[in-house]
């Protein structure tokens, strides 16, 4: 019996850990699609459209990862991860890159073994409460009901928020968004609590979005961003400069309307690296020359991808914020194409 | 072993091992265990490996970290600044709770369904089937998950409660609320409390060490008349009157206790966001408990059905013809036996609620799937040690579950002489 078990935790555990070392360059390209990871369904950021197509601010980072490896942004197969199971999911192979709101952190960093190739989002904790509830601060929800998904950086913050401010909580664990939204808005519990983004794109969901507030306190810094598994550097390059071309296209003003014209070359050296115009940046990291180009065009550049999946014209309705480009007051800055 | 001393020794050739019947099956199993043995060791030496090549160790230092994390429901002291070691015992006490209420309920309604379904009452017998049919054959956590549901969609949020016109109100004198973060009920509590015990790991309430040794002296009191009185009745043929000394010895030392510990209840009320004092019973505990009960009570009730029917109608019509009563016939005379063939299978219906109680994670009860399996994990990333961990404390509790089961089955089985 005990031998049983223990043979059949090595198989799993040999199975899962089978494709460790590997050129997932090589994988993805032989396959001929990318397997990326993202939420089980985030409004705005990864979610199924009405015609079952994967849409969103962290999906179109899959797409132009896609765009620019195997040249078409529809050759994405998405995987559906709960907090719980993501890590699992890159660690086993399972998926090539995993951009699912997650947060930066530095044991995930080391000791997971994953590496972050950037952030896409930065990001806070928030809270949100009904608004007939009547609470305008986080400092009055002393004793309240929190909904929490579990598995996530999100429950060690509320934690130590609650414990700092000498407050108590009832914390009830849950293990995904919508199921979060469905007790939440039964009343079973008084506050919902993850990212600002994800309440901002939950509560666009609601049949009432205005019965529902976002308290003004963010107890947390949560930079999201697209992770992959650590010790192959040469595909962790391809996500965090396809993920940094986005950015920098921002900046010098490419975009997906402009993009072929500026592909015939300009007087601006730096467009034209990031083009392949110029230069030979894609050997560098073993892609093609349009590499860049490819990635820019399946979405747009990031202020396009903002703009259309999250930004202050869609039912989200989240400002730019800390996620402006740094010549615009913001975070989002890319190391120069050279 | 005249015959094999007879072989002569000494001509033993290696061929023998294979084609000698003495020696053949020792040879294959030898051949065997080997192979098995490799196969074993190739695939720890496959993990071990490709956990290293993942730049992974394999260590339990974790455990004594900090948590980090809150838990709902603790019956020890928890917070968040304690380790996860001690995250996994609140766990463990969590799935050990709700295993022995649902053993408990299990047990209750299989035996009242399993004797139901054998009722000659044509209704009776048929909603029995009705109720072991549909509860067996549905998956148990399509039932926590339902249960769960309905617990949170149709009872009344605790504000509900609140203002001058409530559309909610209080149950049982209001002491008990239903709402849809779970049943509150009253809690009782001591005034003049003996404190606590503190014995490293956890404190134990001085009270309840009290209320359990007045219990057990009087539970042997009272054995002491009940064996006096059938002393009695053998010397003298007429057994004495000893209800009323055993109501005095069971009941009057409790009632003394509890009230020179000032024993009373406190009521929930609602108090700030949610009902405060009294005891809250979460949706997630009863959902769990309920569904694992209904579901595996379907099973104790079939096996309590195939142990009547084992026992031979012989017996029942002999018991009538001594002139038994229908209700001692069942106590004197079926069940005994009946419970040699019902004992075996409810330990493995044990073992699965025990098992089955990992399902908790579908509703967030915070058992040790869900503590040590669940964010523990997912926190330290430790997959292997936590998984390997999990099994083991399962297979331990399990192999103690089964080994107790397996002393009252030896108690009640067929003794031959």
């Amino acid at each position: 019996m005990k031998k049983a078990l223990f043979l059949g935790t090595m198989t799993v555990a040999g199975l899962a850990a089978g494709v460790a070392a590997a050129d997932t360059l090589g994988d993805v390209k032989a396959r001929g699609n990318l397997n990326c990871g993202v939420s089980t369904g985030l409004a705005g950021f990864s979610a199924p459209d009405a015609n079952g197509e994967w849409q969103g601010f962290d999906v179109a980072v899959c797409r132009a990862v896609a765009a620019a490896v195997v040249g078409d942004p529809a050759k994405v197969k998405f995987t559906p991860l709960t907090a719980q199971t993501r890590f699992s999911a890159l660690a086993s192979g399972e998926i090539d890159v995993l951009s699912r709101n997650t947060t930066w952190t530095f044991s995930r960093d080391a000791d997971l073994g994953f590496t972050f190739v950037g952030v896409n989002y930065y990001d806070g904790q928030g809270f949100m409460v009904p608004k007939a509830l009547g609470v305008s601060s986080a400092k009055e929800l002393s004793g309240a009901t929190v909904c929490i998904q579990t598995g996530t950086t999100t429950e060690l913050n509320l934690a130590d928020y609650f414990r700092k401010n000498n407050m108590q909580y009832e914390p009830v664990p849950i293990e995904s968004n919508a199921e979060a939204q469905q007790q939440y808005l039964a009343g079973a519990c008084d506050v919902y609590t993850t990212d600002a983004s994800g309440l901002a794109s939950t509560r666009a969901t609601f049949a009432n979005p205005d019965d529902h507030i976002l308290l003004p306190e963010i107890i947390s810094k949560e930079p999201l961003g697209p992770l992959v598994r650590q010790g192959d550097d040469k595909w962790a390059d391809i996500v965090r400069w396809t993920l940094n071309a986005l950015i920098a296209a921002e900046e010098y003003g490419i975009t997906s309307a402009n993009i072929e014209e500026l592909a015939k070359g300009t007087e601006n050296p730096e467009i034209n690296r990031v083009l392949g115009k110029e230069g030979d940046l894609g050997a560098m990291i073993g892609l093609d020359a349009a590499w860049a180009h490819r990635a820019i065009a399946a979405n747009g550049n990031y202020g396009e991808i903002f703009a259309a999946t999250i930004g202050e014209s869609t039912p989200i309705g989240l400002a730019r914020g800390l996620n402006a480009q740094w010549t615009q007051g913001g975070l989002q800055y890319s190391p120069p194409f050279r | 072993m005249a015959l094999t001393a007879d072989i002569p020794k000494g001509n033993f050739r290696l061929s023998m091992l294979l084609y000698d019947t003495r020696y053949r099956s020792i040879t294959i199993q030898v051949v065997f265990l080997m192979l098995f043995m490799a196969g074993a060791a190739w695939l720890v030496d496959n993990a071990v490996q490709n956990l290293h090549n993942l730049g992974k160790d394999f260590n339990y230092s974790f455990l004594g970290s900090r948590a980090g994390y809150d838990i709902n429901q603790t019956f020890i002291q928890y917070n968040s600044n304690s380790t996860h070691a001690r995250a996994m015992l609140v766990g463990l006490l969590n799935t050990i709770f709700v295993s022995v209420l649902a053993c408990a309920l299990a047990t209750v309604l299989g035996v009242i369904a399993g004797v139901l379904r054998l009722s000659k009452n044509w209704v009776v017998a048929k909603l029995m089937t009705v109720y072991v049919e549909t509860f067996r054959n549905v998956p148990v956590l399509l039932w926590i998950i339902l249960i769960f549901a309905v617990m949170t969609e149709s009872t009344p949020a605790p504000n509900a409660f609140r203002g001058e016109t409530p559309t909610a109100s209080m149950s049982l004198f209001d002491s008990i609320a239903v709402t849809n973060r779970g049943v509150y009920i009253p809690e009782p509590v001591f005034s003049n409390s003996l404190g606590n015990i503190d014995i490293g790991i956890f404190l134990i309430s001085n009270d309840l060490l009290a209320i359990l040794a007045v219990l057990i002296a009087s539970i042997y009191v009272n054995r002491l008349i009940l064996r006096n009185a059938t002393a009695v009745q053998y010397a003298t043929g007429i057994r004495p009157v000893t209800w009323w000394k055993s109501v005095l010895v069971l009941v009057v030392p409790v009632i003394v206790l509890l009230f020179a510990l000032g024993f009373h209840v406190i009521k929930p009320e609602l108090k700030g966001f949610n009902f405060q004092g009294g005891i809250q019973m979460r949706n997630s505990l009863i959902s769990l408990w309920l569904a694992l009960s209904i579901y595996t009570g379907a099973f104790i009730a079939e096996n309590v059905r195939a142990g009547i029917l084992a026992v031979s109608k012989g017996q029942t019509e002999a018991a009538s013809a001594l002139g038994l009563r229908p209700s001692r016939t069942m106590k004197l005379v079926i069940l005994p036996q009946a419970l040699r063939v019902i004992v075996p299978p409810l330990i493995s219906q044990y073992l699965n609620i025990t098992k089955n109680s990992s399902l908790a994670i579908a509703v967030g009860y915070m058992d040790l799937r869900s503590t040590l399996g669940g964010i523990t994990l997912n926190q330290t990333g430790r997959e292997l040690e936590a998984m390997l961990l999990m099994m083991l404390i399962y297979l331990i509790l399990s192999l103690m579950i089964s080994s107790a089961m397996n002393l009252y089955n030896r108690s009640v089985k067929m003794k031959e002489r």
